[in-house]
């Protein structure tokens, strides 16, 4: 498929100067996308029209391209990327070009390559041998990579339309509590259940990702949340050290920082449950031995370690212990959710604002992403940082959580 | 104006133009004094002339010196070699007279008022014969006009006041098949239909939209019986002059003149 861009500037709208050129795209063979129309506001203002044009060989392409010229379509020079070597280890040169979550490609020699993996705010570095390109975070770029700078070839795909016609299909991360949630759920349950049975099919690799605060925990959807796991619907998960240790308290002594889930309030030296809990573990080593040696029975940890979920454990400044799981370090830390990423077809960013936020600025856009939070400003933090495909539902995470095993076959 | 004194067919670069068909230098004469006569006279338009200039035969179309309005002046940029030597004939006569002179690109053709005409609230702008349609989105940012570019389509009319001419009381006379569909289309949703005059072909070709419309006078080619009924009916006093010896080179009343502002 052979494509160019052209641009038309002027009265084009009522002079149907731009209909006129749509249609000879299309009578040729050709389809179009119009990237950008910005229609002049008072009477004797220009518009401005960007189109992308594709054609199925480049004969055909160059052919449309004669044709509509004559009509005052602008060919947009295409021009190869800039590139320039890093100053230093960790140091990108002046200029470098800061990315964006969207698909994005490079023109390098005359060909546009696909540059892995997007995500927002990195840099782009450009491997000769193999040819690839790929985004990379300021801290990890070394001496004399050949990095991204400038505008020019460079080109970002708005993201498409998923072709599933479900709640992601809409993209808008508006954030309302008063919206209703259960068609919400019911979509998310759909996606789950699909991902699960190709996967079971062996049909692909897609992941869904989970990533959750302690609140799961003190709200009370533990239980709802080890089932979704404990049936196979969750294959990351993303949590700091107290979502593992509350639930791990909850599994050892029945509370959750102190307060009893059976009685519903606090219980005598309860606080230290969690410390007690903690240190258990640390003596085992790792959760993982925790839980196959049978000291931690049931609960969200032990169903990852029975579903072999890809668990990333992220430490914070606060942290009790911290579980011998947690990458302080927050760099690697980063480095470990960056690297789980691939295949998650579906993000679940629940009552966690660091977590959200963190996750959020990983993903690509392409991936479909609910935030459920009962703190609007949370999944309005989430979309404030970029992450506009977001879907917020305002709730708890109990709620939520209960209400998405029952539409997955929960009987609890 | 400009007089007809070297004026002759002495190329080809439009379907009228026929070296071998050539232009009656005393006849030629006669008929441009006698549209002058008409415009002076009969209208009582003020005429300003410019020097005849050997060796550029068709000085004498002063339509496609350029654009005039608002005190500033685009000169044009013409397509064909032969009557780019004109262009600096006009762009010292604009500066003389105190237009603010703007240039465009080299190769942005356009090809002045006989390419771009219409109404107060916005013009027409013909291309694809003479004129580029990027000159139009320039020239609507120095006028402040709204441009709407229309397609020409057949080489016997070749510039758009050929086969278009906008009246001052809104009417306006044209010759649907010089344009595309798409021009036809926009021309028909700017103009109503009891406003608009598609001259017969047999008038077209004769040159009846290459007419001069003064307050309610319109100087047109003889021969065109047609449009001057259509001209009677709304309101207009038709001024048939004989200007054969000018349709020979492709052009007649309106080529003859441009419209100072």
């Amino acid at each position: 498929m052979a494509s160019q861009t052209v641009t038309l500037q002027g009265h084009i709208i009522d002079s149907l100067i731009l209909a006129k050129v749509l249609d000879t795209i299309v009578m040729l063979g050709g389809t179009f996308t119009l990237s950008e129309v910005a229609v002049g506001i008072k009477r004797e203002d220009p518009s401005h029209a960007t189109i992308r044009i594709e054609a199925p060989t480049t004969k055909l392409l160059q052919d449309i391209l004669t044709t509509i010229q004559p009509h005052g379509a602008i060919v947009e020079t295409e021009q190869d990327c800039t590139v320039a070597p890093a100053p230093a280890n960790g140091i990108l040169p002046e200029d470098f070009y800061a990315t964006s979550h969207l698909s994005t490609q490079i023109r390098w020699q005359g060909n546009w390559i696909e540059v892995l993996q997007p995500e927002m705010d990195l840099a782009i570095v450009v491997k000769t041998t193999p040819l690839s390109a790929h985004m990379i975070p300021m801290g990890s770029v070394r001496k004399g990579d050949l990095v991204v700078t400038g505008r020019q070839g460079i080109r970002v795909f708005p993201l498409e339309r998923p072709k599933e016609r479900d709640v992601f299909g809409f993209m808008e991360a508006q954030v309302s509590s008063e919206r209703p949630h259960r068609h919400i759920i019911a979509d998310v349950a759909k996606r789950m259940k699909s991902i699960q049975k190709r996967r079971q099919e062996g049909n692909g690799s897609a992941k869904v990702l989970f990533a959750g605060g302690p609140a799961i925990i003190h709200a009370g959807g533990r239980e709802a949340l080890a089932w979704i796991i404990e049936s196979g619907y969750i294959h990351i998960l993303f949590c700091g050290n107290a979502l593992a240790a509350h639930d791990m308290e909850a599994s050892l002594y029945g509370t959750s920082l102190g307060y009893s889930l059976g009685i519903g309030r606090s219980v005598p030296h309860g606080h230290e449950h969690h410390l007690r809990t903690i240190n258990r573990v640390r003596e085992m080593g790792s959760i993982q031995h925790a839980v196959t040696s049978g000291i931690i029975k049931e609960g969200i940890m032990s169903a990852c370690v029975r579903k072999s979920v890809h668990m990333v454990l992220a430490g914070t400044i606060r942290d009790d212990g911290p579980l011998p799981d947690v990458i302080t370090d927050s760099i690697k830390a980063q480095e470990a959710m960056r690297a789980a990423l691939p295949g998650v077809e579906l993000a679940l960013l629940v009552a966690s604002t660091l977590h959200a936020v963190a996750t959020g600025n990983l993903l690509p856009a392409s991936v479909p992403t609910v935030c459920v939070d009962i703190n609007p400003a949370v999944p309005t933090k989430l979309s404030d940082r970029g992450s506009f495909q977001a879907v917020g539902l305002v709730m708890d995470s109990s709620s939520f959580l209960r209400e998405l095993a029952r539409e997955l076959g929960w009987k609890g | 104006m400009c007089a007809p004194d070297y004026f002759g067919i002495e190329y080809e670069i439009n379907p009228w133009m026929r070296i071998s068909n050539q232009s009656n230098g005393d006849c030629a004469r006669t008929q441009w004094q006698a549209l002058t006569r008409v415009l002076e006279q009969e209208i009582g338009a003020n005429l300003e002339f410019m020097e005849p200039v050997p060796g550029l035969p068709d000085l004498v179309f002063t339509a496609n010196a350029g654009v005039l309005h608002g005190g500033k002046a685009v000169p044009s940029r013409f397509r064909h070699p032969e009557r780019q030597r004109e262009e600096r004939h006009f762009i010292d006569w604009f500066t003389r007279k105190g237009y603010e002179v703007i240039i465009l690109d080299a190769e942005m053709y356009f090809e002045g008022a006989g390419d771009l005409l219409g109404f107060p609230e916005f013009w027409f702008g013909g291309y694809r014969q003479r004129s580029d349609i990027r000159a139009y989105d320039k020239l609507s940012t120095v006028f402040s006009k709204r441009i709407l570019p229309v397609e020409l389509v057949d080489q016997r009319f070749y510039h758009l006041d050929t086969c278009l001419c906008p009246l001052t009381g809104g009417e306006l006379l044209y010759f649907p098949p010089a344009f595309d569909a798409y021009a036809q289309t926009v021309i028909a949703s700017h103009v109503e239909q009891n406003k608009r005059f598609a001259v017969p072909p047999s008038e077209a070709e004769r040159f009846a939209c290459n007419a001069v419309c003064v307050d309610r006078h319109v100087v047109l080619p003889t021969g065109c019986p047609e449009t001057m009924t259509w001209l009677n009916r709304h309101g207009y006093t038709p001024h048939p002059v004989q200007l054969d010896e000018f349709l020979k080179a492709g052009g007649s009343a309106k080529c003859l003149t441009l419209a100072l502002d």
